[in-house]
C-alpha cells in the first residue's frame, strides 16, 4: 500500500544493537533449564512458597500432636496425616506457582520469546517439586519426632519412592490446575477445589503404600515391595505418566488469553 | 520469508471481546523497514491491534499476516522476532535489572555482552544490580526498551513507547527504536502530531473501525481531531 521512502536505502547503518542476532535459540530442554533457574532465583528472592508451606507442616503436626491426644501414631492414620499434611501445604505454594507471570507480564514475555509451551510446563512442575521436596526434607523429621512411635530410618527407601511419585502427581497436577485458573479472580478458592479430587487418587495410592511401612513392625524393602508397595509405586507412577501426558497436551491452550 | 511478502498484511481483520467489537475490517499492508503509527482515543482499539499482531490475541474474523506468519495458525513462527513494548515492562519485580535481561538474552541464546551492549544503549549500566522494584516508571521503561530488542527483532510493535520518558531518555532511546533503527515498527501514541512525523503510513481508528488509513503527508487536522472528537 505504501512504499520504502527512498531516502531509507541511503539511512545510516542500524546501530549495533539492532544487529541481527548472533546466537541460534537454545532447545527446549536448555530453556526449561533457564526458566527452572529463573523460577529458583525468584523464590530464593522473595521466599514467598516454601517458608509458608514448611511453617504450615510444622503448625499441623504440633496440632495433630495435641489433637489426636496419642502418644504415638502407626499404620493408616500415620500415613494419611503425613499426606494431608503435605498436600495442604503444597496448595500454598500451587496458588502462587503464576502470579508473578501473571500481575508482571511474564506470560506476555513468555509468548514472544522463542519458549515452548511444553518447556513452561516442564520447569513449572519441576520447581514446585523441588519445593515439595525441600518442605519434606524439613517436614518429615518433625514428622518422626511429633507423631511417630518408631524411626523412619529403616524404611527411607519405600518412603522415599512414595514421596517422589506422589510429589510428582501433585507437581503435575498442581501446575496444570494453577494455570487454568490463574487468569480467575477466584483463583484461591477455585485452584483446591479443582485439584483436591484430581489428588484423590494420589492420596489413596500414596497412604496405601506408605501404611504398612509406618506400621508397628514394619516389612523390610523386599517384604514390602512384593506384598502391596510395588503394585501402589506402579498405580502412582501410572498416574504421574498420565497426568504428564494430559498437561503436555493442554498447557498451550490454558496459556492462551 | 522477509524479503518475499510484506512485514504485515491484514485482510478485513476483526476481533471482539464477548459481543463487542474491538477490531472491524481492518485491510492494509506494510512493507519492510516502514512504520505504520496508529491513532485513535482511549478503547478505539489500538492495544488489542498491537496483541492480534503480536500473536498475544487470534483474530476472529480476516486473515492476519506478519512477518509472512499466518495468524494465528503459524503463531509459533512469530516467537523471537518481535520487540514489545507496552503499558507493563515485562519484567520481574523482585530480581534485579540485569537478571532479568540476562534471563531474556539466555532465552534468546544470546549472552552476558549483548545484555551489557544492551544496557549501554539505554543508559541503565549503573543500574544494573537495582531490583526492578526499585526503578522509576521512566527507568522502568528503558529497561523494557533493553528487553524488548534482546533478540534483535524483526518488527517492534510500540504501545505509546514514549509514555513516562523524559525528554533526554526520548533523545537517548531515539536510534533504538526511533525511525533512525531502521525497524519495520508499529506505534501507537496519544500525540498525533510526533506519530505522523514518525510514520510512513497512519491508521486512525474510532470504535475499532478504520476512519483513515493513508501516508501522513495527506492527513490534515480537522481529519485528524475527529478520531478524537466525542
Amino acid at each position: 500500500m505504501s512504499t520504502l521512502p527512498e531516502n531509507a536505502l541511503s539511512a545510516p547503518p542500524r546501530a549495533s544493537v539492532h544487529q541481527p542476532a548472533s546466537g541460534r535459540p537454545p532447545g527446549a530442554a536448555r530453556v526449561a533449564l533457564i526458566l527452572l533457574g529463573k523460577e529458583l532465583r525468584l523464590e530464593l528472592r522473595t521466599l514467598e512458597s516454601v517458608p509458608g508451606m514448611a511453617l504450615f507442616a510444622l503448625s499441623a503436626f504440633v496440632i495433630f500432636h495435641f489433637a489426636l491426644n496419642r502418644a504415638a501414631l502407626q499404620g493408616d492414620l500415620a500415613a494419611g496425616v503425613l499426606w494431608v499434611t503435605i498436600l495442604l501445604a503444597a496448595l500454598l505454594a500451587i496458588n502462587r506457582l503464576f502470579v508473578a507471570d501473571a500481575q508482571q507480564g511474564g506470560f506476555e514475555a513468555l509468548a514472544l520469546a522463542p519458549v515452548p509451551p511444553g518447556a513452561i510446563l516442564a520447569a513449572k512442575a519441576a520447581a514446585l517439586l523441588i519445593y515439595l521436596l525441600v518442605l519434606e526434607l524439613l517436614a518429615l523429621p518433625a514428622f518422626a519426632l511429633l507423631l511417630l512411635a518408631q524411626p523412619l530410618a529403616a524404611a527411607a527407601f519405600g518412603v522415599l519412592a512414595t514421596l517422589l511419585l506422589g510429589d510428582i502427581a501433585i507437581a503435575v497436577i498442581g501446575t496444570l490446575v494453577s494455570a487454568l485458573v490463574i487468569r480467575s479472580r477466584a483463583r484461591d478458592l477455585l485452584g483446591p477445589l479443582l485439584m483436591l479430587p484430581l489428588l484423590i487418587p494420589v492420596v489413596i495410592g500414596a497412604t496405601s503404600a506408605l501404611s504398612p511401612l509406618l506400621a508397628p513392625h514394619a516389612p523390610d524393602l523386599s517384604s514390602w515391595l512384593s506384598a502391596t508397595g510395588l503394585r501402589w509405586l506402579a498405580v502412582l507412577g501410572l498416574y504421574d505418566l498420565l497426568f504428564g501426558l494430559i498437561a503436555y497436551a493442554l498447557f498451550e491452550f490454558l496459556l492462551e488469553d | 520469508m522477509e524479503s518475499s511478502s510484506p512485514a504485515l498484511e491484514l485482510r478485513a481483520l476483526g476481533r471482539r471481546f464477548g459481543e463487542r467489537a474491538v477490531l472491524r475490517s481492518l485491510t492494509l499492508t506494510l512493507e519492510h523497514g516502514q512504520t505504520l503509527a496508529v491513532l485513535g482515543s482511549n478503547g478505539a482499539g489500538k492495544t488489542t491491534l498491537l496483541r492480534v499482531l503480536a500473536g498475544l490475541l487470534a483474530p476472529h474474523s480476516g486473515r492476519a499476516r506478519v512477518l509472512g506468519a499466518e495468524l494465528p495458525r503459524e503463531r509459533e513462527l512469530l516467537r523471537g522476532r518481535i520487540g514489545w513494548i507496552g503499558h507493563e515492562p515485562l519484567l520481574y519485580r523482585a530480581l534485579t535489572v540485569s537478571e532479568n535481561l540476562s534471563f531474556h538474552a539466555r532465552l534468546h541464546g544470546q549472552g552476558r555482552r549483548r545484555v551489557a551492549e544492551l544496557l549501554e544503549a539505554v543508559g541503565m549500566s549503573a543500574r544494573a544490580k537495582t531490583p526492578v522494584r526499585e526503578l522509576s516508571r521512566g527507568m522502568l521503561q528503558r529497561v523494557a526498551v533493553a528487553r524488548a530488542l534482546i533478540g534483535s527483532p524483526q518488527l517492534l510493535l510500540l504501545d505509546e513507547p514514549e509514555a513516562n520518558l523524559d525528554p533526554g531518555a526520548r533523545e537517548a532511546l531515539e536510534p533504538l527504536i526511533g525511525r533512525d533503527s531502521r525497524c519495520t515498527r508499529v506505534l501507537t501514541s496519544h500525540d498525533p502530531q510526533a506519530a505522523l512525523e514518525e510514520a510512513d503510513l497512519v491508521l486512525g481508528l474510532r470504535d475499532g473501525a478504520p476512519l483513515l488509513l493513508e501516508p501522513p503527508a495527506s492527513i490534515d487536522r480537522d481529519r485528524l481531531s475527529a478520531l478524537y472528537s466525542p
